[in-house]
């Protein structure tokens, strides 16, 4: 049932995900709202599913890799609808509703290849690691996606296009300041992440090894999330350099992430 | 009439030539004269402003060459005019300066400054003695449509002017403007006016910067802000978010190497440029820095045209104002030109045929009330027979650009010479 549930939810994200390949061409008011309430029903059957899942396998982890891409792409979307109540705005869609199409489509319909047999799994500290990454990742996702539609935005202010999208996407200063919330709120969150996940190293092996890719990739991406905010912060970097930046920070992230299939410790299944 | 009109606005010609063919108001007294003894011309105007250059002349038959004025003067070869060059003539240019008075043809439609525009050409111009009656004729009537216009249409009302645009745009860049702080470069009329909208809508502080300190003082009162020496604008520029500029400099006062220094002074923060000045204030390469935007009053007027489209009905009413008025006005020339000389000639023949009568009547000696009306009815029927064709002539002349050759043609031909001052069309009537 749970994977009905996801599915079901996949389709209103597909809503989504044309709204965001029409809005590269043009602007639909239409669409937008449609994509919006779509993204509602998403997601409370998105949550379904999660608790479903949850409570037929009696344990609140993450018990397989693409449960955890269908947790990421829910809390992103909760993310998504933070700024949208705050800012009234889908306008992060555009790379938001893509991203979480993308996740929950490789959860819905992927095999379920490692899943996770390690009894330290159920420990307090994993949830706790796994929640704060995810939320870091969510918040990463967000500003990378605010800092493209900036870059749009900026260049139809330049080019002089007041037709079309210019006239429903959000003023500059607004994109810029959903980028850098997101930014800001995301840093402590990986932060105490990656801390978390020390802990449960140092308790399930007793040491942290930092020679594991995937934990050298999550050290990478947080200097990266780092120079992000100090640059951002220091310099006030925005538009093309700052989606630069957020660019690279969301691609150690996928190569973070993807690293789950190389690491000996975030194999789901101990070899 | 033999009305011409050439010229250039802001949809023929870029700012880039409309910059080049740019009258200094100091010297437009002297341009007017030398239109004015161009020959062929015996009324001329000039109405230059940040979006239009345009040539208004009665001309003698049409001949005068006003494309050859407009190149001698500003050194420009018909090349590189042509192509931008509109040239207008009798009804087409009462038409078109109708348009223009009533700020139909404005890059803002409805917008209020382009009459009190033309009223000063049309000041100056009386001034230096250049216009006389026609022209006079042609000027009270177009500032009487526009006043039409604008009374009877919403086509002004709800101008959108370049300010409100300017204030829109920096929405777009800004969010809001609250806290926002404006800096004047030039105090101009219209630059006080985008000041104006931009504090409206929350903008913090203004400053105002001018080559006359003065000046600057002066407008800054008006606006509870602060005044800043000419000198000092690089070094203190980068305090401002929205910067307007409308200045008479010859060159651009910012370049991009300047637009940099603001914006690592900033920490980046974006800037935003409205450039009303013509010629240009600020480099359009400055566009290309990161984090500033710069609008000239070219890309004012492509943000402005969307809302033209809202406004199109009115506009359409406008334009059957002015249709209109034009009939109007030439059947008034009609009256003016035509109308004396037929009656003149009706009354020169009646003359004729009266002094004929009674010439015969002394010596055919009394005669019966029949014999009174048929020689009444003959030499009125011969007289009707013949004048039918040079009336309906003249009638069909005045609509077009023969008026005046046609009715001087008559005029000579029966030697008619009272009522002649009135039409004032005559050769050798310039004042």
């Amino acid at each position: 049932m749970p994977i009905l549930w996801l599915r079901v939810a996949l389709g209103c994200y597909a809503f989504g995900l044309l709204y965001a390949l029409v809005a590269l061409s043009r602007s639909s008011e239409l669409l937008g709202k449609i994509a919006l309430h779509a993204a509602y029903l998403g997601m409370l059957f998105h949550f379904v599913a999660l608790a479903e899942e949850m409570g037929l396998s009696h344990q609140i982890t993450v018990t397989s890799v693409h449960n955890a891409e269908s947790v990421l792409a829910f809390l992103i979307m909760v993310a998504f609808m933070l700024v949208y109540l705050v800012y009234k705005t889908t306008s992060p869609g555009i790379v938001v509703f893509p991203v979480v199409f993308l996740l929950t489509f490789v959860a819905a319909t992927g095999e379920q290849p490692f899943v996770f047999m390690n009894p330290a799994s159920r420990g307090g500290w994993l949830l706790v690691h796994i929640v704060l990454i995810f939320t870091g990742y969510a918040a990463l996702v967000l500003s990378f996606g605010a800092s493209l539609v900036y870059l749009i935005q900026e260049h139809m202010l330049k080019a002089k296009k007041s037709a079309g999208m210019l006239s429903r996407l959000p003023a500059l200063e607004v994109i810029d300041e959903i980028s850098f919330r997101s930014l800001l709120l995301g840093f402590p969150f990986m932060t105490l992440g990656l801390l978390a996940g020390t802990v449960v190293a140092q308790i399930t092996f007793g040491r942290v090894d930092f020679l594991d890719p995937k934990i050298l990739l999550s050290i990478l991406m947080w200097l990266v999330y780092l120079l992000l905010v100090y640059t951002r912060w220091n310099a006030g970097w925005r538009g093309r350099r700052a989606a630069y930046l957020a660019a690279g920070a969301f691609v150690a992230a996928v190569v973070a992430w993807s690293a789950n299939y190389f690491s000996t410790i975030h194999r789901f299944v101990q070899s | 009439m033999n009305l011409q009109l050439i010229g250039v606005n802001h949809t023929t010609a870029p700012v880039e030539v409309r910059e080049r063919l740019a009258i200094p108001e100091s010297r437009l007294p002297e341009a007017l004269r030398q239109l004015a003894q161009h020959p062929g011309v015996e009324e001329a105007l000039i109405l230059c402003t940040c979006n239009r250059v345009e040539l208004l002349a009665r001309t003698r038959n049409g001949s005068a060459d006003l494309r050859g004025f407009l190149g001698a003067y500003f050194h420009l070869e018909p090349a590189q005019l042509d192509p931008h060059l509109y040239h207008l003539r009798e009804n087409e240019a009462v038409r078109h300066l109708f348009r223009v008075a009533a700020s139909l043809d404005s890059m803002v439609v409805g917008e209020a400054q382009i009459l009190g525009q033309v009223k000063e050409a049309y000041a100056t111009a009386r001034a230096v003695g250049a216009v006389n009656s026609q022209l006079d004729l042609l000027l009270t009537r177009a500032f009487a449509v526009a006043k039409r216009v604008r009374t009877e249409t919403a086509v002004g009302s709800s101008a959108v002017s370049i300010a409100s645009v300017a204030v829109e745009l920096a929405k777009k860049i800004f969010g809001t403007l609250q806290g926002k702080h404006v800096y004047l470069v030039g105090a101009g009329k219209m630059s006080e006016l985008a000041a104006r909208h931009l504090q409206a809508h929350g903008a913090a502080s203004i400053f105002v910067a001018n080559r006359t300190y003065e000046r600057a003082v002066q407008l800054a009162a008006r606006f509870h802000g602060e005044a800043i020496r000419f000198s000092e604008i690089y070094n203190t520029c980068d305090q401002a978010d929205i910067v307007i500029t409308s200045t008479g400099a010859p060159v651009a006062i910012f370049r991009r190497s300047h637009g940099e220094m603001f914006l690592s002074r900033r920490k980046n923060r974006p800037m935003f440029f409205i450039d009303i000045a013509v010629p240009r204030d600020v480099d359009p390469e400055m566009n290309k820095v990161d984090g500033i935007f710069v609008y000239d009053i070219d890309d004012l007027q492509q943000a402005v045209s969307l809302h033209v489209a809202d406004r199109k009905k009115e506009a359409e009413r406008a334009e059957e104002i002015i249709n209109t008025e034009v009939e109007r006005f030439q059947s008034r020339l009609q009256t003016l030109e035509v109308v004396p000389t037929i009656v003149s000639l009706q009354d020169h023949l009646e003359t004729i045929r009266q002094a004929e009568i009674d010439r015969v009547r002394g010596r055919l000696g009394p005669l019966s009330p029949e014999q009174e009306l048929a020689v009444e009815a003959l030499t009125r029927g011969i007289i009707n027979k013949i004048m039918h064709t040079p009336i309906s002539t003249l009638k069909t002349a005045a609509r077009d650009s023969e008026a005046t050759t046609v009715v001087d043609l008559v005029r000579r031909l029966f030697n008619l010479q009272d009522r002649k001052a009135k039409s004032g069309s005559g050769p050798g009537e310039r004042g």
